[in-house]
């Protein structure tokens, strides 16, 4: 294999002629690379399952038209220039998006990629009996038409001021239609063989895939830029826990790149001294954030538990949740979960930089005594028990996440910090799989949310925020009639932000859409609906001898694993 | 001794004064080394854990977070955590969960195990659906299975005795209603071949009532087996404990018990070796010296050793 | 005997069938759900599609009845036709499918048999061999420094769960000492010595963490039972016979001793199968016990029913076995 690959490379070569210009050696001679996964992928196909590990594995082998680079900046990947509306690709009434295939990208069975496959993968991911995980990337989309075999028109039922929904990103890659063709609808789940080995244009193919314990890669050989990748094969193992993956990175060196380490920091920092590799990290989108229930989740109120019918009988004060966010010491619960991976933040939405809102940082400050003043003004006195109580409500809240350690860790420093201005707290935490499941007969969904505060961390996909900070309108409230679905977890309900929502969706410059959102962003702050602590950013390890890694949370940390190489 | 002398001596006693069986098992234990330190430090740790906090007053959920990470010191005897917790107070506050736990659960599957086992071995009509009754809750996924009863009753039951005794009552029965198949299996194994014995044939032959041969002939013959399940059970529900903690299924997270600060400390192993070294070791020596007083026990009524 | 034997095979089939209702049922109620490990970007409308291109918005019966019907008959009929060649129908049945992968389940298990029986199954040859011996010598030396420290060694690796050997495991021996590797590799074949030698050193840390487990639990019910047996008349009788101390030991009270022992090892052999699922995660030996815990987790309810339901039947064969072989090893025991 490896002679061969050398052979390729060099006859690409001499057709491409300056592929040695970054100074790289040719295809495949940097032997074997080791990825490892501590979750690990259960198939290779992202529209079936939209976990983050199957994502980052299919995009070895898959790829978008346009994906993030590690600054959020949208990069042309199979096309030549992004469209926009300045170079006519977007049209006027911003309806329709063109784009146009670059010459010469070649699946890697060597048949070129057609403007036939893009629509294919429109269609496979709409059918309405296929189940995928993507659709939503394709809201609003009407039509996508192939105009001649390498320009994709995409139409939108309405005025799109971001039109970059789809095949942009990790989240939407272009499938081939000649594989997939008999795998649409209801077949979709059958073809096994597909799914576990889709053929795509990315730098790698793949030769084995064993679901949830390893798979194998190796180059490409039609890969379009002839000096890449650097390595021949990719071994891709997952299973086990973040500890120990990054140990086999850092530690061990028996892996080269390791994925996602939520382990709390110290243990990190020392697994770093033993030389072996380093830790890198990204911030994105994702914010640690508690919720507040606006709705009272007793459960003497039956089945109109946690119902807008109900308010809760104290945190719609605002006095009480603004203390309780200024009680909280942000620096140290990033001191303790997180360290170089995570800092305070006072807003739902932190990044990218012209959304992100500074009137908030009051909160920054940690604060107890004007915490407890508030509390005093507003009425709620310190009871015998050292409970704050007003009216006979004593301030007593059940707090409840996932399980995680590092969860549980900030669960127990929040509920000290609380309990020093006279709040109650009583922990639960929920294993994952039922917390965000959305089983209806479980009343312990963060959907129902049938407690006072819960936390738990969410992001949104690409850099526009329109659909993100479309979760807080009144029509998202989780309720029995909507059987529980929903993404507005505090249950806020303001006709002037729903307003804000419908304004965003048409404007179209950035600047204005911009200032709607930071506005959007205050008003939850202000009202007290979430209590952000800590942006999060992604936590990976690399080797000392792997170079090329550019960490990046907008699209897969392996978005250019392409250019990696291994350190003489 | 030899048999002789150990005739004379009996028939010395008997001058002596009538002796009750309790008395005979008494005397027999305390001269059993092993059980009489086992059972030392068993008090030990327990006496530990109920009056230890009166004298190590620090909260042990209380986190100071400067004194994070330490090793041992005066001020925290066994170190602290990674969010500044004190281990001993974190210990000694685990201890009455775990002992608790590991204690009630382990007495539940014995009490369910030899009634399943003895019923089942000795009455053949019995056999056949108690033992499927066993293969069933032995082929049961156990984690649907606790969600399934967490989702169930938790609620009832928080309601009912409050977080933290409704939690114990249904983890104690979690575990001991998933943990007495072996040991219905193994005492079953045992009463088959025991009712076949000379013994309990000639009991059978003269009329005695099967729950009189049960209790007289049987029951002392298969304490060895019952006493290993106990021992082995006493540890098997502690750690049970820490995974169901683990899992989001247990006590609330700020509630240490012995597994769950082993488990949480096994990554700090080598930052803080005291954070996984003092969990380990009670937890060890607690289960050695529950191992000591069964040997003890099983020894002191034993009727072919007690009296030599 | 064998009368006995083929009319517990005929009761096995409805305590089966009883099992794997009982199963689904625990299953379906739980309140886990396979989308639950998607990421939060992904709307609930998009999940409610999901869920309902799974089968999932269907009654449960007629779910019930659907697995009954892929596990037995068109799985037995696909493994026919894949070791016959021969041709049932248009071979185009529905078989059972795992939702998180997509594929199916049956392929998925036999993909995952071979590191589970080498680990695994290796783990019991080794406790079995290892528990035995200590077992009886202590026993017939009860009290001795044998007895004590094996007791001593046995419970502590009782008492100390294996998530925590096994790190101690990696630190020490693939950290500091870098003789065995952390992490499992299920690609690897053996094709010659030096990859033998290799197959060794990765198989050595899991094994070895899951055989002191099972052989401390072994060997005190191995020593409990040979004390019982010692005491008893026949080894006075065996012995005035004559016979020398090796034979009365290992021929007399050996074999009468094993009842609780072959239980024990009876209840363990279905677990081999079942994987061990913390081990397996430690080492990554992503066998059968780390498909089962990642199908609990994703809530793939095809997955978690057909493991377990494979589970059930080999517990209910091997506790058949463990009655046969009480008769064997004790020829009073009778069952009509």
């Amino acid at each position: 294999m490896t002679r061969i690959g050398l052979l390729m490379g060099a006859t690409a070569l001499v057709a491409a002629g300056a592929a040695y210009a970054d100074g790289h050696s040719e295809r495949g001679s940097d032997g074997q690379l080791n990825i490892i996964y501590w979750q690990a992928p259960s198939l290779l196909n992202p529209y079936l399952s939209g976990g983050t590990k199957e994502l980052e594995a299919a995009s070895l082998v898959l790829e978008p038209l346009a994906r993030y680079d590690e600054t959020g900046t949208m990069v042309p990947w199979l096309v030549d220039e992004i469209p926009t509306v300045a170079n006519g690709g977007v049209s006027e009434d911003l309806t329709q998006i063109t784009w146009t295939i670059s010459e010469g990208i070649m699946w890697s069975d060597g048949t070129p990629l057609t403007a036939a496959d893009a629509v294919f993968t429109w269609q496979y991911c709409t059918d309405p009996a296929g189940g995928c995980a993507q659709l939503s990337n394709y809201n609003g989309v009407s039509n996508v038409e192939a105009v001649d075999d390498s320009t994709i028109r995409i139409t939108f039922d309405e005025p799109k001021p971001f039109p970059y929904g789809p095949f942009v990103g990790a989240q939407s890659p272009i499938l081939q239609q000649a594989q997939f063709a008999d795998c649409t609808g209801e077949a979709a789940p059958t073809c096994t063989e597909e799914n576990f080995a889709p053929i795509g244009t990315g730098p790698f193919i793949v030769t084995d895939f064993k679901a949830n314990d390893v798979a194998t890669f190796e180059a490409n050989e039609n890969y379009r830029v002839a000096s890449q990748p650097a390595f021949a094969t990719v071994n891709f193992k997952g299973g086990g826990d973040a500890a120990s993956a990054a140990r086999s990175v850092l530690e061990t060196g028996e892996f080269d790149y390791a994925w996602n380490l939520q382990v709390e920091p110290e243990i990190l920092t020392q697994m770093e001294a033993a030389g072996q590799g380093e830790v890198v990290s990204a911030f994105g989108t994702s914010v640690e954030r508690l919720m507040v229930n606006f709705t009272n989740p007793s459960a003497d109120l039956g089945d109109e538990r946690g119902t807008v019918a109900h308010p809760h009988p104290f945190l719609t004060d605002t006095a009480v949740t603004r203390a309780l966010s200024l009680a909280i010491e942000r620096n140290i619960l990033v001191e303790a979960g997180y360290g170089a991976a995570g800092r305070p933040t006072c807003n739902v939405l932190p990044a990218p930089e012209v959304y992100a809102s500074t009137n908030n940082d009051w909160c920054l400050e940690y604060n107890p005594d004007e915490a407890n003043r508030l509390l005093d003004e507003a009425g709620w006195e310190m009871g015998d028990d050292g409970v704050r109580v007003k009216d006979g409500v004593r301030l007593s809240v059940l707090y409840q996440t996932s399980t995680n350690s590092v969860r549980q860790g900030t669960q127990a420093l929040i509920k000290q910090m609380w309990e020093a201005i006279g709040v109650e707290t009583e922990l639960r935490n929920i294993d994952g799989s039922v917390f965000f499941g959305g089983d209806q007969s479980s009343p312990d969904t963060f959907q129902k949310f049938f407690a006072d505060i819960e936390m738990y961390t969410n992001n949104f996909d690409g850099t526009d925020p329109e659909a993100y900070m479309g979760n807080w309108a009144c029509s998202e409230i989780p309720s029995p009639d909507n059987l529980w679905l929903g993404n507005n977890m505090p249950r806020f309900c303001s006709e002037e932000y729903d307003a804000m929502v419908v304004e965003m969706s048409q404007t179209a410059a950035l600047e204005d859409r911009a200032a709607l959102a930071i506005a959007m962003n205050d008003m939850l702050m202000d009202a007290g609906a979430i209590i952000p602590l800590i942006h999060r950013g992604g936590v990976s390890a690399r080797a000392a001898s792997l170079e090329g890694v550019k960490m990046n949370e907008w699209d897969s940390e392996l978005w250019n694993i392409a250019e990696w190489s291994r350190a003489e | 001794m030899s048999d002789q002398t150990r005739i004379v001596a009996e028939a010395v006693v008997e001058e002596d004064a009538p002796r009750s069986l309790g008395r005979d098992v008494w005397d027999q234990f305390t001269r059993h080394k092993g059980a009489m330190a086992g059972t030392a430090v068993f008090l030990f740790i327990v006496l530990a854990v109920i009056f230890g906090p009166l004298i190590h007053t620090i909260d042990p959920t209380y986190s100071d977070f400067r004194a994070r990470n330490q090793g041992m010191s005066w001020a925290h005897p066994m170190g602290t955590d990674n969010l500044g917790k004190d281990m001993l107070a974190q210990v000694l506050q685990g201890g009455r969960t775990s002992l608790l736990v590991g204690v009630v659960a382990m007495a539940i599957a014995m009490f369910f195990g030899t009634l399943v086992g003895v019923l089942a071995g000795y009455f053949r009509r019995l056999d056949g659906p108690l033992m499927r009754l066993t293969d069933l809750f032995l082929a049961l996924p156990i984690l649907p299975l606790l969600l399934v009863i967490i989702m169930l009753f938790r609620d009832t039951l928080r309601s009912t005795f409050g977080p933290e005794t409704g939690i114990f009552l249904l983890i104690v029965f979690i575990i001991g209603i998933t943990s007495w198949m072996q040991t219905a299996r193994i005492v079953r194994g045992d009463v088959l071949a025991l009712k076949e014995r000379e013994f309990v044939l000639a009991a059978k032959s003269i009329g005695t009532p099967a729950y009189r041969i049960i209790l007289r002939h049987i029951m002392p013959n298969i304490l060895s087996p019952i006493m290993v399940s106990a021992t082995l059970g006493i540890a098997t529900a502690i750690i049970t404990e820490s995974a169901l903690s683990f899992l989001g299924l247990g006590f609330p997270s700020d509630f240490p018990t012995w597994g769950r600060l082993l488990y949480d400390g096994a990554n700090f192993m080598t930052i803080t070796p005291s954070r996984v070294f003092w969990p380990g070791l009670v937890l060890s020596l607690t289960v050695l010296s529950v191992n000591y007083i069964g040997d003890g026990l099983r020894d002191a009524l034993d009727p072919h050793i007690r009296g030599r | 005997m064998f009368a006995f034997t083929i009319r517990r095979l005929l009761i096995s089939i409805p305590t089966l069938l009883a099992i794997s209702f009982i199963v689904f049922a625990i299953l379906d109620l739980a309140p886990s759900d396979p989308t639950g490990n998607l990421p939060l970007t992904i709307p609930p409308e998009v999940r409610q599609q999901i869920r309902d291109s799974l089968g999932l918005d269907e009654p449960f019966p007629v779910r019930y009845a659907l697995w009954l019907k892929q596990f037995f008959i068109n799985e037995p009929l696909n493994l026919i036709e894949g070791w016959t060649g021969w041709q049932f129908g248009d071979g185009d049945r529905l078989r059972v499918t795992s939702w998180a992968t997509r594929s199916p389940v049956v392929d998925l298990i036999i993909e995952r048999l071979p590191q589970t029986l080498w680990v695994v199954g290796m783990s019991q040859v080794v406790a079995v061999i290892i528990a035995v011996p200590i077992g009886v010598i202590s026993a017939y030396k009860q009290y001795s420094w044998f007895d004590q420290i094996g007791t001593f060694v046995s419970m502590v690796g009782f008492s100390i769960p294996t998530f925590f050997t096994g790190l101690v495991f990696i630190v020490f021996f693939s950290v500091q000492l870098q003789w065995f590797p952390s992490i499992y590799d299920t690609n690897h074949e053996v094709t010659d010595w030096d990859s033998f030698v290799f197959q060794i050193k990765q198989m050595i840390m899991p094994t070895m963490v899951l055989a002191l487990a099972t052989a401390a639990q072994l060997s005190r019910y191995m020593r409990a039972s040979m004390l019982d047996n010692l005491q008893q008349d026949y080894v006075r009788t065996a012995r005035s016979k004559g016979l020398t101390e090796r034979v009365v030991v290992t021929i007399h009270v050996l074999r009468n001793s094993m009842i609780p022992v072959v239980t024990v090892i009876a209840l363990n052999i279905p677990t081999i199968f079942g994987g061990a699922i913390i081990t397996e995660q430690i080492f990554r030996v992503n066998g059968i016990g780390q498909l089962l815990i990642i199908g609990i987790q994703g809530a793939d309810i095809p997955l978690v029913q057909t493991l377990t339901f494979i589970f059930a039947v080999l517990i209910v064969l091997f506790n058949l076995i463990a009655d046969v072989l009480y008769g064997i090893l004790d020829p009073r025991i009778r069952y009509e």
